[in-house]
């Protein structure tokens, strides 16, 4: 194919990496110390980069670059609520980072890398770009953890992170290089059409998927391959622990499902089982050992585990309905993850984390309208109708018991209403016990104002998901289930 | 019977696990370095042998030529408490072992299987073949999009060393040139006005 056809499909990245490198220099010629013209530099690019995917948006699958990238509705919905997490993600963060003297170009620029990365994965129709995706976004956020100098528990997270990061990686490469010697090729298609013709080694294309498997698992934090989750979510600075938690969830759905679905679907008998042994595992352990935190941070960190084992419920479910809800699922949980960890940050102030479960206490009292929007992020995080999150269990559960697997939808139910505890347990700490410390609290008004869309935001979604869920179930119908 | 090339074969093979297994266990930490540039080396001579040249040489020029000089430099620079390091060695050992012990296993069993040895022939090019031009014409075409990439990961580890790294210390004395150049005269000499003392 032509390079010039092919780039016109990737222009948001070209723009984005252009302006990243635009960024990095005049970064240094700006002089001010709150960093302003840096931080709307890297939003208009956020936002022109949203207005480019939807300007060369074209129906149908589109292909360049010799078939390692693929222009699809998936991956430009996920694109662009990408931007938004992201963008969101600083302004949660700006002051937080500001009053702790983090808020340099370098973190912008590097939040611009791993939005790269993220942009590189969704798009990826190619184990090569799956892979050179994942380590842009990986290298970018291993930096931004460690960010934070003169913290040890950051340092000693970022480590965690780097190395057990660099472990999953090489399972990723091996299990790769046993599926190409299986069938000769890298692109998704090709591997697909290889398999399915019976020619490939099948010993050798499970073994393959086994450490396939393990690393997106690694990447994804499901239990038995999730130690690092806590550590990192509770070392990182805030801002970073959100940024993690956020935008990289719905990267990794696309990854793992352009991997399992639009490569391996021939292979699906052999790595539905392995999903279903994540799934339960790390629904079971999050929900259990979230409850023992008196950490807010690590607290959804497991929380964190046990949805992600509930979006591999939607994945193994397969059909419009399993992946389409696996979606919305990554979707939903990105809005309250950014939601949370945003609250967090919000009643944070210079020299105090509000990351404590006892920080919470009596927030009703100090501020009536930001607990009712924490109430919402819980309800919605514990499944509570009318919120979104109960929609988005409730089609996943749906996609499951249309599996025939009636057994996993009870186990799933049950091990949420465990989850539930937690979550509410908050909500009774806000409004039936009094505060410990009467500080006002120091957030601007554009947080504030976020802050209620997002929360706001997760009620209206839950009231009239239909629109968002056609949404998720035209892309997936477009984009995975065409072989 | 075996042909000379497989004979070639399983002489570096052997080399190149063994080196990897003392990469792992050598005492001294520079030793162990070492025995990774000799793994490195076996490596690019079954790579040779599979008429791969350009790579062979590219392991050797840039792996052990400069990646394992840089590493060597390191490990001799840091101070390691080599007891600490052993201190849960043995502790930990034997469930290690059973750990590695059982996953080769697995392995052995799934690729053991005569199913997968079954006969794969390589392509045979003929001498004149250069896969250096063959490697320079896919990356610059079929391949363009991961190599940018990958240059782009370049770029995030540079910036993200220079982040990590280059930070000013309120205890480092170092010179700021900017500032001796700029100098002024009125900064340095100070002119002090005096009445002339008189002869008597």
């Amino acid at each position: 194919m032509d390079l010039m056809t092919s780039l016109m499909p990737a222009s948001a990245e070209i723009f984005l990496l252009i302006m990243t490198c635009v960024i990095l220099i005049a970064d240094l010629l700006i002089k001010q110390s709150d960093r302003l013209a840096t931080y709307v530099l890297v939003q208009f690019t956020l936002l022109s980069c949203a207005l480019i995917t939807v300007g060369t948006h074209e129906n149908g699958v589109v292909y360049a670059f010799n078939n390692m990238f693929v222009d699809d509705l998936m991956a430009d919905v996920l694109k662009l609520l990408t931007f938004l997490a992201v963008s969101m993600m600083l302004v949660y963060s700006r002051q937080y980072l500001i009053v702790r003297g983090l808020f340099s170009g370098e973190f912008m620029v590097l939040a611009l890398f791993a939005t790269l990365g993220m942009m590189v994965m969704i798009s990826a129709n190619h184990f090569l770009t799956l892979y050179l995706g994942l380590e842009v976004l990986s290298l970018s956020l291993y930096a931004m953890v460690a960010l934070q100098r003169d913290s040890a528990v950051a340092t000693e997270a970022a480590m965690k992170y780097f190395i057990l990061g660099a472990l999953a990686s090489g399972l990723l490469l091996y299990g790769m290089s046993m599926l190409y010697g299986a069938t000769g090729s890298l692109e998704l298609g090709a591997v697909s059409n290889a398999i399915q013709s019976g020619a490939a080694d099948k010993n050798l294309l499970v073994f393959g998927l086994v450490f396939v498997v393990s690393g997106l698992a690694f990447k994804l934090g499901v239990v038995p391959f999730h130690m690092w989750v806590p550590d990192v979510y509770h070392g990182a600075p805030t801002a970073m622990t959100m940024l993690i938690g956020s935008a990289p969830k719905l990267a990794a759905f696309a990854f793992v499902s352009r991997i399992l679905v639009e490569g391996l679907q021939p292979l699906v008998q052999h790595w539905s089982g392995m999903l279903i042994i994540l799934a339960v595992a790390s629904m079971a352990l999050g929900n259990f050992t979230a409850i023992a935190q008196t950490n807010l941070k690590r607290m959804f960190a497991y929380s964190t585990i046990a949805h992600m084992g509930f979006l591999l419920l939607g994945l193994l479910s397969g059909g419009i309905e399993g992946y389409g809800s696996a979606m919305f699922y990554a979707v939903v949980y990105v809005l309250m993850s950014l939601g949370a960890f945003g609250m967090i940050m919000l009643l944070s102030r210079e020299g105090f984390e509000a990351d404590n479960l006892d920080d919470f206490k009596g927030l009703n009292q100090r501020s009536p309208w930001l607990a009712f929007l924490m109430l919402l992020l819980m309800f919605s995080m514990a499944g509570v109708p009318p919120t979104v999150g109960f929609y988005a269990k409730f089609s996943v559960l749906n996609a499951v018991i249309q599996a025939g697997h009636l057994w996993l939808a009870v186990v799933a139910v049950l091990l949420s209403l465990i989850g539930a505890f937690y979550y509410l347990r908050i909500v009774k700490l806000m409004y039936f016990d009094a505060p410990e410390s009467h500080a006002p609290i120091a957030a601007g008004s554009d947080t504030v104002l976020l802050m209620s869309v997002n929360g706001l935001g997760v009620l209206l979604l839950g009231l009239l998901p239909g629109a968002l869920m056609s949404v998720c179930a035209v892309s997936v119908q477009q984009s995975l289930l065409l072989h | 019977m075996m042909n000379f090339e497989t004979i070639v074969f399983y002489v570096f093979a052997a080399l190149t696990v063994f080196a990897a297994l003392r990469v792992i266990t050598a005492r001294n930490p520079v030793h162990a370095v070492l025995f990774l540039v000799l793994a490195f080396i076996s490596s690019s001579g079954i790579w040779l042998l599979l008429e791969a040249e350009f790579l062979a040489i590219t392991l050797v020029l840039v792996y052990v030529g400069a990646v394992m000089v840089l590493f060597l430099f390191v490990v001799m620079m840091l101070d390691i408490n080599l007891v600490r390091l052993r201190e849960d060695f043995w502790r930990w050992l034997p469930f290690g072992l059973a750990l590695a012990g059982l996953m080769v296993f697995q392995m052995v069993w799934v690729l053991g299987s005569p199913a997968t040895s079954a006969g794969k022939t390589a392509v045979r090019h003929a001498a004149d073949y250069s896969n250096t031009k063959e490697l320079g014409r896919l990356i610059y075409t079929d391949y363009v999009y991961p190599f940018e990439i990958a240059a782009v990961l370049l770029l995030v580890a540079m910036v993200a060393a220079i982040a990590l790294t280059l930070r000013r210390r309120k205890d480092s004395k170092s010179q700021v040139v900017a500032e001796q150049v700029a100098v002024k005269k009125s900064d340095r000499l100070r002119i002090v006005k005096m009445r002339a003392e008189s002869r008597e």
